[in-house]
């Protein structure tokens, strides 16, 4: 094998980790769009509040202070204990659950059957709401997440594969998180479909997404079912959270990620699990591959707009998305 | 005889009891369109209750009200002896009343296995940790639930469809399985809108002889919408007439026949 081919491939593995990434905030937006049809701008903000309430949590930090500070005069910062991970994360997921009821309580209950446009107006306010609050909370410097996940290339990798292609050859290059990532994102999704598929919440959550009046009448609750799926949503945010916090430090760019996931939607398709996923390794596996081969014939940085042309492209040629349902209007 | 609270037995030997749902002085507005105008009648226990009349009578707005999907402007609906508060559908469904579809509202991604589970959502009981979990308690109800199902689905004979996604079926099985998911819930009262609308004469035959099985086996209270006389008029113990959102005629199925009202609003009235 040359070593040509074998850099080709390290660049393919890298990218499908990538692409679990964006498939992981992918993932929320297709929760949150199947059963409600919302499509939720501020799932990208959900992510870094997630990470953002992690790390004050761990780290003790008191909420509001800053603004406590300037009403009472006051000088705390810090409830002067740190919180082990495991605990934190649990904290983290109870204020997530808190959000969804709230979100839906005061919000999207009273926009019950509006248009999807002014369903997405009102998820644009939430995000630059929620962005605000979490600036609020916990200040607005960038935190770096100490969750104990590894970091850097993993050597084991790279000893084992090092001399395939020759003497020349060190080794795949494979950063450690982005295999904790997959892990997780393996773990996650199979942990969704199975709740999907064999739970009674589940059975519910999907009947929902189906047939709203038919739901009634089997007797669920849609106000229930809905904070159920943006608690769900809240739980993916917080996972894409850790990750990207852990990767890229928690900071306010985070919720930017929200756009990459936009093309991974445009493939798989808004209303599929599955779609979410092959949707964010074709994104991830074609960017790397795009800049790795065609990137230094026309100067690079292809990476940033790859991902939105072959959305376009999608959109011409196939709107539903790989995995979408079809769109057919009765006449 | 039948104007009595007491129970009496019908000239095929089942038993109708006390009244079971008592709707009284129903008025549903639409804006300025009275849908429903001060509407009384009652559902006894055991019998099969028809709400006929030409198209806009006001008879699916009248079965709205009683699943909750509408709620009346005035009047009061009695379930069991008790006045009911205005009910969202959810819970209506979760008192022991399920319901089909004029336009069949199934859960097409589906399968008929699962949109039938999901009439045995009411039964279900044990917690979401637990279920996420599938610990004991909630395995055993899993279990009881899937039995409970696969009994329905001999009952109306869909054995080789039950792992077919519902778009893929034809309407007149569709309409059955609608059914299916209907009766998994083991309902006290069964609301049937229009369930042969639309079938030909065999799929009529079967979905009649469905509906006096569930009845007589179970013991099913049902009462449903029906189009077609000739059915409405063989299967039922009762039928209640609308017209225009007015009630025109109540009683069996040879008295509403004799009586002019109902005749007119078929038949139309000679003007001159």
């Amino acid at each position: 094998m040359s070593a040509d081919f074998l850099y080709g491939i390290e660049v393919v593995i890298n990218g499908l980790m990538a692409g679990v990434m964006y498939a992981l905030v992918a993932l929320g937006f297709v929760l949150i769009f199947k059963a409600s049809g919302i499509f939720n701008y501020a799932q990208g903000v959900m992510a870094l509040f997630a990470a953002l309430t992690l790390v004050g949590v761990m780290e003790g930090q008191v909420p509001f202070s800053h603004l406590i500070n300037a009403v009472f005069g006051t000088e705390i910062h810090h409830f002067g204990w740190t919180v082990p991970a495991f605990a934190a994360i649990l904290v983290t997921l109870g204020v997530m659950i808190f959000f969804a009821w709230a979100v839906h309580t005061f919000v999207f209950r009273h926009l019950v059957g509006q248009e999807p446009i002014i369903l997405f107006m009102a998820t644009i306010g939430l995000a630059y709401f929620l962005e605000g609050v979490g600036d609020l909370m916990w200040g607005s410097d960038i935190k770096t997440l100490a969750v104990g996940l590894p970091q850097g290339g993993s050597l084991f990798v790279e000893d084992l594969t090092a001399g395939l292609g020759g003497d020349d050859f060190y080794g795949f290059f494979i950063d450690k998180l982005d295999m904790v990532a997959t892990l997780v994102a393996i773990v996650l999704v199979a942990a969704l479909i199975g709740f999907a598929q064999y739970t009674k919440q589940g059975r519910a959550m999907r009947a929902v997404a189906d047939d709203h009046q038919a739901a009634l009448s089997v007797g669920i609750s849609l106000n229930y079912i809905w904070v159920l799926v943006w608690s769900l949503a809240g739980l993916v945010a917080l996972v894409a959270g850790v990750m990207w916090g852990a990767k890229s430090g928690v900071q306010f760019s985070l919720s930017l990620i929200a756009l990459k996931a936009l093309p991974v939607l445009m493939l798989g398709g808004f209303t599929s699990i599955p779609g979410a996923i092959v949707g964010g390794l074709i994104i991830g596996v074609g960017e790397k591959l795009f800049e790795y081969m065609i990137g230094p014939m026309i100067g690079g940085a292809t990476e940033n707009w790859f991902a939105y042309v072959l959305a376009l492209i999608f959109l011409v040629f196939r709107p539903q998305g790989l995995f979408g349902e079809k769109i057919i209007e009765r006449v | 005889m039948k104007d009595t609270v007491d129970s009496y037995v019908t000239d095929d030997g089942r038993t109708i009891g006390g009244v079971m749902m008592d709707m009284r002085g129903i008025t549903l507005r639409f804006g300025g369109v009275e849908a429903i105008k001060d509407i009384s009648f009652d559902i006894r226990e055991g019998e099969i209750r028809a709400i006929i009349g030409p198209n806009g009578a006001g008879k699916s707005s009248m079965l709205n009200v009683i699943s909750g999907f509408y709620h009346p402007q005035e009047g009061e609906v009695w379930f069991r002896g008790e006045k009911r508060p205005p009910m969202k559908p959810y819970q209506v469904a979760r008192q022991g009343i399920a319901r089909t579809f004029q336009n069949i509202a199934l859960f097409e991604g589906m399968s008929v296995l699962d949109n039938i589970m999901t009439g045995r959502l009411t039964h279900m009981k044990s917690g979401m940790l637990a279920q996420a979990l599938w610990m004991g308690k909630a395995e055993r109800e899993e279990t009881e639930n899937r039995e409970a199902v696969e009994r329905i689905i001999d009952f109306l004979e869909i054995q080789a469809i039950r792992k077919t996604p519902v778009s893929r079926l034809p309407y007149g099985l569709k309409k059955r399985v609608e059914l299916a998911r209907a009766l998994a819930a083991e309902p006290k009262l069964l609301l049937l809108d229009e369930p042969m609308a639309g079938m030909n004469v065999e799929e009529k035959e079967d979905m009649s002889r469905y509906i006096l099985d569930v009845n007589d086996e179970f013991g099913t209270t049902v009462a449903l919408i029906e189009h077609d006389m000739g059915v409405v008029m063989d299967i039922s113990d009762r039928v209640v007439v609308m017209d225009y959102g007015r009630k025109i005629g109540d009683g069996t199925p040879s008295e509403v026949r004799n009586n002019q009202d109902v005749i007119d609003a078929y038949l139309g009235v000679a003007h001159d």
